[in-house]
């Protein structure tokens, strides 16, 4: 294999524009596989959910899963799809071992839904339309894993053992159209499409849509073609590209790629290319055309699916707020920009933050608290927002306890700290801990005496008008209290003594 | 002209991961052409108001519901199998592919 050179992304964005196509696979949630009643459970043992029909066996027949049909319909339909009034199955032969039956059941040229499109919106705010060719139902593939090479990597195995648990579970197919126009942006508009849609998958309900576990894979067809020409250059297809992160990135790399070659005078190669995680880069994998015989014909074991208009309207009506609406909406009632709504989003912490104003809480003080302290130390243990061992409404107590003037904010993150160390619900927390600010007027006013008498010369400075040096009073005090003081009220003590008015 | 070539079994061999050899090409061409022609008269029948159609009854929207169904314990899924490994099917070095 020869390397080339990359061309820096600058350069080759100089010379020529990426036009870039996304295919997601979006595996469902649904109980059982798409054409038989096996369970879908992860972690089963190996080959513990098949049946004559997903293994392929002579004389079992398909039966469509109703909730897969839904779920392509509503998909479908959330990206402003139109749905097929009829449509069939059809069966794309290969002859690999991690399909038993020696072709999957899939959909060609009539897919359930085609002709949408998918807003999404890029950091800065921007929208970018992306289109989306068409949506399809098809079935996923058993797993291999390859015995005998030095890395679990096909290349020198000596054999292959197959689990087929996984082989017949729905999947949908989204395809979108050419995306142009994108420029130096296009790794960001691909991730920001697959990080929408993601989203739009879990606001339905279809599929938890978990990148790393595999339930939504995107494959990038990328090409280059020079700068002022209409036609396409030839394009590669970057498969299995399995996070948002590696999605840029690959786009990135695929661009650099296709300069380098078309620099150098040389040309693209039609092909599939193997992405990795490691290093960013892609290597190639099989020569396209030979792999897409794939003598496509229609199902003759499935009858065709034709959604009545009344089931799909009905489908429709039932569609949930959409996930670029509801962001906007939010956005909005919590009165910050885009570009805060994005680092919400990327935080994932929009649903946390959602539930911690359902249970009470200010829009501000939620997002604070989510984006800071707990963010923080989300990230100091390597684990999401979500995972934190802390509840959206212990969050809303917490913050009711500093609003009502209960906590401070360096007690309100004592707080959180024995909410996330299992020592109870914040109140719980505060009591054992003796976290409540001072606020009992003896005591504080006993803080107070013992600092003025402490800092004589500070004192003396107030009294003579320079309010200003009060400060370092309050300072004293809160020392004196471990932070446990109402420091406005402390200061409104000092003053008082002193004899000085704001 | 034959319904299929000689070049053209060849390329379903080699899709399908079939090793023929030239005198095995030549008789399944041969009798492969023979079934093509075979069915191709249903053509012969079939005037402009018989659409083309992929199954014989006239339904649509077969469903089943999302319920779980017994399948096959692994030993019953395995039992076919030439081979196997670690509860898994086990399958011959996977050629020319990555």
């Amino acid at each position: 294999m020869t390397v080339t050179e990359l061309v820096s992304y600058e350069d080759a964005l100089a010379s020529y524009d990426p036009v870039m196509g996304l295919e997601v696979h979006v595996e469902l949630g649904t109980k059982t596989k798409m054409f038989c009643g096996c369970a879908t459970t992860l972690g089963a043992d190996p080959n513990a959910q098949t049946c004559p029909t997903c293994l392929g066996l002579p004389g079992a027949l398909p039966v469509v899963n109703a909730v897969g049909v839904e779920s392509a319909i509503r998909i479908g339909l959330a990206l402003n799809c139109e749905i097929a009034e009829w449509c069939r199955f059809a069966r794309k032969n290969y002859f690999y071992p991690d399909m038993p039956k020696n072709f999957q059941t899939s959909q060609y040229d009539e897919p359930i839904a085609f002709n949408g499109y998918l807003d999404v919106q890029l950091a800065d705010g921007e929208i970018f339309r992306v289109g989306i060719e068409r949506a399809h139902m098809e079935e996923d593939t058993g797993k291999s894993t390859h015995v005998g090479g030095a890395t679990g990597r096909i290349h020198g195995a000596s054999h292959s053992l197959l689990d087929y648990n996984r082989a017949g579970i729905p999947l949908i197919e989204i395809v979108t159209r050419p995306i142009e126009g994108a420029g130096a942006r296009a790794p960001e508009v691909a991730r920001a499409y697959v990080a929408e849609l993601r989203e739009l998958i879990r606001a339905l309900g279809v599929s938890e849509a978990r990148m790393e576990m595999g339930q939504l894979r995107c494959d990038v067809n990328l090409s280059l073609r020079p700068h002022g020409r209409e036609a396409f250059g030839t394009r590669s297809e970057t498969k299995n590209v399995n996070s948002l992160r590696s999605v840029e990135r690959a786009v990135r790399f695929e661009v650099q790629r296709h300069a380098a070659v078309l620099d150098a005078g040389g040309t693209i190669v039609q092909e599939t290319r193997h992405f990795h995680e490691e290093n960013g880069t892609t290597t190639s994998g099989r020569v396209k055309e030979e792999a897409e015989d794939y003598r496509y014909f229609p199902e003759p074991d499935l009858v065709p699916v034709a959604p009545s208009r009344e089931w799909v309207e009905e489908l429709r009506a039932g569609l949930p707020e959409l996930p670029l609406a509801r962001r906007n909406r939010l956005r909005e009632e919590w009165g910050i920009s885009a570009h805060e709504m994005q680092s919400v989003l990327n935080a994932g912490a929009v649903e946390l933050i959602v539930a911690t104003v359902e249970a009470g809480a200010e829009p501000a003080a939620a997002r604070k608290w989510w984006m800071g302290e707990l963010a923080r130390r989300a990230n100091e243990q390597g684990v999401e927002l979500a995972a934190l061992p802390i509840t959206p409404a212990r969050v809303a107590r917490v913050t009711a306890l500093v609003a009502e003037g209960a906590l401070n904010d360096k007690l309100a993150r004592q707080a959180i700290e024995g909410v996330l160390a299992g020592e109870g619900d914040p109140d719980a927390v505060v009591e054992k801990r003796g976290l409540r600010i001072v606020s009992d007027e003896g005591a504080l006013g006993k803080a107070v005496d013992e600092a003025i008498e402490a800092n004589a010369a500070v004192a003396d400075k107030v009294r003579a008008g320079k309010v200003a040096a009060a400060g370092a009073l309050v300072g004293a005090v809160m020392k004196a209290t471990r932070g446990q003081a109402d420091a406005a009220r402390a200061r409104q003590l000092i003053l008082e003594r002193l004899g000085v008015a704001e | 002209m034959p319904g299929i070539t000689r070049e053209e079994v060849a390329h379903l061999a080699r899709l399908a991961r079939l090793e023929l050899s030239a005198e095995e090409l030549d008789h399944f061409a041969g009798q492969l052409d023979d079934i093509i022609g075979a069915v191709a008269r249903v053509s012969d029948v079939a005037a402009q108001d018989v659409p083309p159609t992929s199954h014989p009854l006239p339904l649509t929207n077969v469903m089943r519901p999302d319920e779980v169904r017994q399948g096959l314990t692994p030993a019953q899924a395995l039992s076919g199998a030439p081979a196997q490994e670690q509860q898994r099917f086990k399958v011959p070095q996977i050629l020319g592919e990555e």
